[in-house]
């Protein structure tokens, strides 16, 4: 129903700018992975595949690659610890509050990324609330010193941040599941229980995945958290990028990891689809 | 308490481990956020139990504080200019995904989308190289066009997701009484999208408002206010940043409860968010 010039008009503008502002841009990305700095420092149009032997060889990028997807592993779990109950206790047992609370669960998002982390800042931080706190109720003496600039603190930051990221897909998930199929759990017998593991869980499974897939990217990409929160214990694979794009002055290895990051996202999202579509019952 | 005696499955103490559980996942969610705006008024500064000399002296150095305002105006001004470059592209790119075929769509799709999931600083950086390979200086404009190169992906979502909705007789109808193209989009297709992109837009305005990743690699001489909050971060914190933060939150409240009153008005679902996330990590399904 829709004539030639009506598709054109519609399809040739976003794929310019898309081309332009996005596909050219990471094929950048991909062609400065093999140039490299000249000891002149300006960056020399020659390939070779010296930054990526950098990577695999210098010890520091790719322990450091180890432990920032070891502190997105963890806010995915805690993420997911905290916001699947929830997401379960709204969906089932909220009643008439459902909205309310759903909507309390998105305000938190309304406050800027970095406000909240700065705010987990003035909380843990020596003189911060919590230790005051502590001291003045009289369970410490002294500031407790692991609770900021430490790893501890980014995973903790970030879990607050992707918990209702978290939420919000389990959540839809399942308000998806048909109640009748949970009433005809238990009236065949199946314990409250049974009824979650065998029929609710499976069913909320994509949303699961979706959630955990947002949390683990995104997380494993931050370099704001750690560079206000985690000291130098909390150092992750973007906070080298950033270095290497700044005073290191080193773009082309910057770019190279930065492929890296961008090959393992694109790869985890692939299989989290895979999975997604295999779980899916509608 | 009385929507716990109405739970129609589980088992009275399985549901009172639920509501206690949910009860400190509130708290941990909104302990930053009371903690932030109760320092906004501490007269001596941000940390220290308990609070004391409450005051208003943050606001008042806020208010003659020329460098906030400026970097405030200047991310309005980029957000405005966002939600036009996101919206001019993200409408048509959602109709061209609704009805169009073209080779390459499958990939367009994916590629549109991939912003939303992908960590800022890799389409920060990827901007990045394009501007200096371009030799074009960073400034307001290398950020506007990050932030609305990356929240087409909000735009088009949204969209797509109200053009499901939409029943194509009207537009049909519209046709086959005279109508051109042009005519039909302005008073059949877009009305009835009015929704998704009031939507569209209040997100993409508010995610502008505090993009901090992509900008962080763009930017020229002029701050936008999460990088005048970064910079001054760097240096120490003052509760000045509390202060503007609970303004910030205040209108964003006043801005939540206005939408929800007009989709409520609208009968949409409230489920706009977790479509959202769940497009971003599966691709939308057409």
């Amino acid at each position: 129903m829709f004539s030639r010039a009506y598709r054109a008009v519609v399809t040739v503008p976003p794929l310019l700018w898309v081309t332009v502002f996005l596909l050219i841009p990471y094929a950048l990305m991909f062609c400065y992975s093999f140039w490299m700095v000249s000891t002149s420092q300006t960056i020399v149009h020659s390939w070779s595949l010296a930054n990526y032997r950098q990577l695999l060889t210098v010890d520091v990028y790719w322990q450091t690659l180890l432990r920032s997807m070891w502190i997105a592993a963890r806010v995915m779990l805690f993420s997911l610890l905290l916001g699947y109950p929830l997401a379960y206790f709204l969906s089932f047992y909220a009643g008439a509050k459902k909205d309310l609370f759903y909507q309390l669960v998105i305000i938190p998002l309304w406050v800027s990324y970095l406000v909240r982390a700065y705010a987990w800042k003035t909380i843990l931080g020596s003189d911060g609330v919590l230790n005051t706190l502590l001291q003045y109720v009289h369970l410490t003496k002294h500031p407790l010193e692991f609770l900021l600039y430490s790893p501890f603190a980014v995973v903790l930051t970030l879990t607050h941040i992707y918990t209702p990221f978290t939420f919000l897909p389990i959540y839809a998930s399942l308000e998806h599941i048909p109640r009748n199929l949970v009433e005809a759990s238990s009236d065949l017998g199946a314990s409250p229980a049974q009824t979650f593991w065998r029929v609710i869980f499976p069913l909320s499974i994509p949303g699961v995945l979706a959630g955990a897939t947002f949390a683990f990217v995104l997380s494993l990409g931050d370099f704001l958290a750690p560079l206000l929160l985690g000291g130098p214990s909390g150092i992750m694979i973007s906070n080298i990028v950033v270095s290497l794009f700044g005073a290191a002055y080193n773009w082309p290895l910057g770019a190279a990891i930065s492929l890296c990051m961008l090959v393992l996202v694109v790869s985890l999202l692939f299989v989290s689809e895979r999975l997604e579509k295999k779980w899916s019952f509608s | 308490m009385e929507f716990l005696v109405s739970a129609t499955n589980g088992s009275t103490r399985g549901s009172r481990w639920l509501l206690l559980h949910s009860v400190f996942v509130f708290a941990f969610l909104y302990l930053p956020i009371a903690v932030l705006i109760v320092y906004s008024f501490n007269g001596a500064g941000v940390g220290g139990f308990p609070p004391r000399n409450l005051t208003l002296d943050w606001y008042r150095t806020l208010f003659s504080d020329g460098a906030i305002w400026e970097s405030v105006g200047n991310s309005l001004i980029v957000a405005a200019v966002a939600v036009v470059i996101a919206l001019g592209l993200g409408i048509p790119a959602a109709l061209a995904l609704d009805r169009a075929q073209f080779p390459g769509k499958a990939l367009f799709r994916r590629v549109v989308l991939l912003p939303l999931i992908l960590p800022g600083i890799i389409t920060g950086l990827s901007l990045l190289m394009l501007f200096n390979e371009a030799s074009i200086k960073l400034s307001l404009l290398t950020i506007v066009l990050g932030h609305g190169t990356a929240l087409i992906s909000v735009a088009t979502t949204e969209v797509f997701a109200g053009l499901q909705k939409l029943d194509r007789a009207q537009e049909e109808a519209s046709l086959d009484l005279g109508a051109n193209y042009w005519q039909t989009f302005l008073r059949v297709t877009l009305p009835n999208l009015r929704l998704s992109i009031i939507g569209a837009a209040l997100l993409i305005f508010t995610l502008s408002m505090d993009e901090i990743a992509v900008s962080f690699f763009l930017i020229g001489r002029d701050n936008t206010l999460p990088l005048e909050i970064w910079g001054r971060l760097r240096r120490g914190i003052t509760p000045e940043i509390n202060a503007i933060s609970t303004i910030i939150f205040v209108f964003s409240l006043v801005a939540i409860v206005l939408w929800y009153r007009l989709r409520r008005s609208a009968e949409g679902s409230p489920e706009v968010a977790a479509e959202l996330i769940e497009t971003a990590v599966q691709g939308a399904e057409s």
